[in-house]
């Protein structure tokens, strides 16, 4: 068996999401149990449907127990990979495997943040992960991650490449853009290049707007085999295919801090789903920084290496541009709970069922979804999603 | 292998770093220098890692600025750097202004004594 067996094999049917923005006096596995009861009430299943479930979290050693308690289901499949922020991209490839070998017939991937209005805060979360996963080469100079980590990563593509900060602006404001049609985006300000220039410097080249938001929030979704899909209550979204590359931890052990994973992931994804680049409508790339947008535009194939800045000039990624990107408005307008990988899939597949309203991108058949993961591009998960008439 | 066959790379390198010495490994096998210690080579698998002192010439290969208000202490430069020997490492560069590290810019490394123990830091080649 191969990648290209599963082709088309699954589909997700039911997505829902909970607590987005600010959820105060909710606690993350609240908001979750939310999140999972709406996508499986979106599907038109039960609860008790569930017999498969990915989850991660970055708190709890052994998330998956914590949910599986706390939703009263007990279920044949149990999956926690974590590779960061892509793992609710990477999960499909264990689900796809799962339920066509007919380990379960309903596999739940979900996660749940309350980060933004949590009483335990980012601080002492940041503090806390710092002492059990401790790095002794890079703790000592206190680089503020992920910011900083990225911020190199920009630095390093605008000495090798010419790109400016103004490009990274633009996708900035293309994201904004987005999210002004969005009534669910966190943050629907206007905004311009030259604010984004001017704002509050994190770690440079980054400001405030080059770094996604910080807010709460719950996404889910549902799985199942193809076959069963097109009896549920959606219009079935399929998984042409998922690849996931993981390449190192740190900044400093990241070969070519111009090339992400994503290069690997994208060519496996894209050969599996015997699709490129230009045949995807809809494009949903995790933007935990306005770089990551740039990067993962280069290594998955839609310009070369280098042309990200230039690619995204004169609102390109923007609604009304050559190429929607993040339609929902990202990370970086939209939501940004800590680990978006569900909710950049959730958005690929409202575009494909053709619910996404002002911000619906015409006739929408195939979307490309790439998480990331870690504190520098560690790694990524890259799917590519179509309706039943691109299959 | 110089020092005590009997502790792990991690726990060796930071000895020396406390002595302000700062040591790499050198593959034996494939030849290739390895940085962070490790007890296996990442590029060849091979156990046989012998320490090295590194000339402790390098160049900046990429850098931020952290921003950081005056009164909890101001901006900090944090940078990595490429030994001449073609290993990577987190790092910062000190004797500049943290906006005036730049890439590309030479450097060398010094040991010095922070935070209860050695820790390397560089400098612009020929500041000192
Ligand atoms: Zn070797």
């Amino acid at each position: 068996m191969s990648a290209k067996d599963l082709r088309g094999k699954v589909a997700i049917v039911g997505v829902g999401t909970a607590g987005c923005g600010e959820a105060t006096g909710f606690s993350e596995l609240e908001i979750l149990a939310q999140a999972a009861k709406a996508a499986v009430e979106d599907a038109g299943l039960a609860m008790a449907d569930i017999d498969g479930i990915c989850t991660a979290n970055l708190s709890a050693a052994m998330w998956p127990l914590n949910v599986v308690e706390y939703l009263g289901i007990r279920p044949k499949f149990v999956e926690g990979t974590n590779v960061g922020g892509a793992a609710f991209v990477a999960h499909q490839t264990h689900a796809m495997l799962a339920l066509a070998a007919g380990l379960c017939d309903a596999v739940l991937v979900c996660y749940g943040s309350n980060q933004r209005t949590s009483t335990f805060g980012r601080k002492e979360r940041t503090a806390a992960r710092n002492l059990l996963d401790h790095n002794p080469y890079e703790a000592p100079y206190r680089p503020f991650n992920p910011p900083s980590s990225y911020a190199m990563i920009a630095a390093r593509h605008m000495y090798q490449y010419g790109t400016t900060r103004r490009h990274l602006a633009e996708v900035a404001v293309a994201a904004r853009k987005w999210a002004q049609l969005n009534p669910e985006a966190f943050s629907r300000g206007p905004l311009d290049v030259e604010t984004v220039l001017n704002a509050r410097m994190i770690s440079d080249p980054f400001t405030v707007y080059d770094c996604c938001l910080v807010t709460d929030g719950a996404a889910a979704y549902v799985i199942t085999r193809a076959d069963r899909a097109k009896d549920l209550k959606q219009k079935p979204v399929h998984i042409l295919s998922n690849a996931t590359a993981a390449w190192h931890r740190s900044v400093a052990n990241m070969a070519d801090l111009t090339v992400t994973p994503s290069k690997e992931s994208g060519e496996r994804a894209f050969a599996a789903a015997g699709l490129g680049p230009k045949d995807m409508d809809v494009v949903q790339i995790y933007d935990a920084f306005t770089i990551n947008t740039i990067l993962a535009l280069e290594d998955l194939g839609f310009c070369g290496k280098g042309e990200g800045g230039p690619f995204v000039e004169d609102g390109a990624i923007a609604p009304g541009g050559k190429l929607p990107v993040n339609t929902n408005g990202g990370g970086l307008s939209c939501v940004h709970p800590n680990m978006y990988g569900a909710f950049a899939t959730i958005e690929a597949v409202r575009q494909l069922r053709g619910t996404c309203g002002e911000r619906q991108v015409k006739d929408a058949k195939t979307a490309v979804v790439n998480g990331n993961g870690g504190n520098s591009a560690s790694s990524q998960s890259t799917s590519v999603l179509a309706t039943a008439d691109a299959l | 292998m110089d020092g005590a066959p009997d502790q792990g790379a991690e726990a060796h390198y930071r000895a020396a770093l406390n002595q302000g010495r700062l040591l790499i490994q050198r593959c034996e096998s494939c030849g290739k220098h390895v940085f962070f210690p490790r007890s296996i080579c990442p590029h060849c698998w091979s156990e046989s890692l012998a320490w090295v002192e590194p000339k402790g010439s390098g160049t900046v290969y990429s850098t931020t600025t952290v921003r950081r208000k005056p009164d909890a202490g101001g901006d900090y430069n944090v940078s990595l750097v490429d030994l001449d020997e073609g290993v990577r490492m987190m790092s910062r560069v000190d004797g500049v202004p943290p906006g005036e590290v730049k890439i590309g810019m030479r450097v060398a490394a010094e040991v010095i004594e922070e935070g209860g123990g050695g820790l390397v830091v560089f400098r612009p080649e020929g500041a000192r």
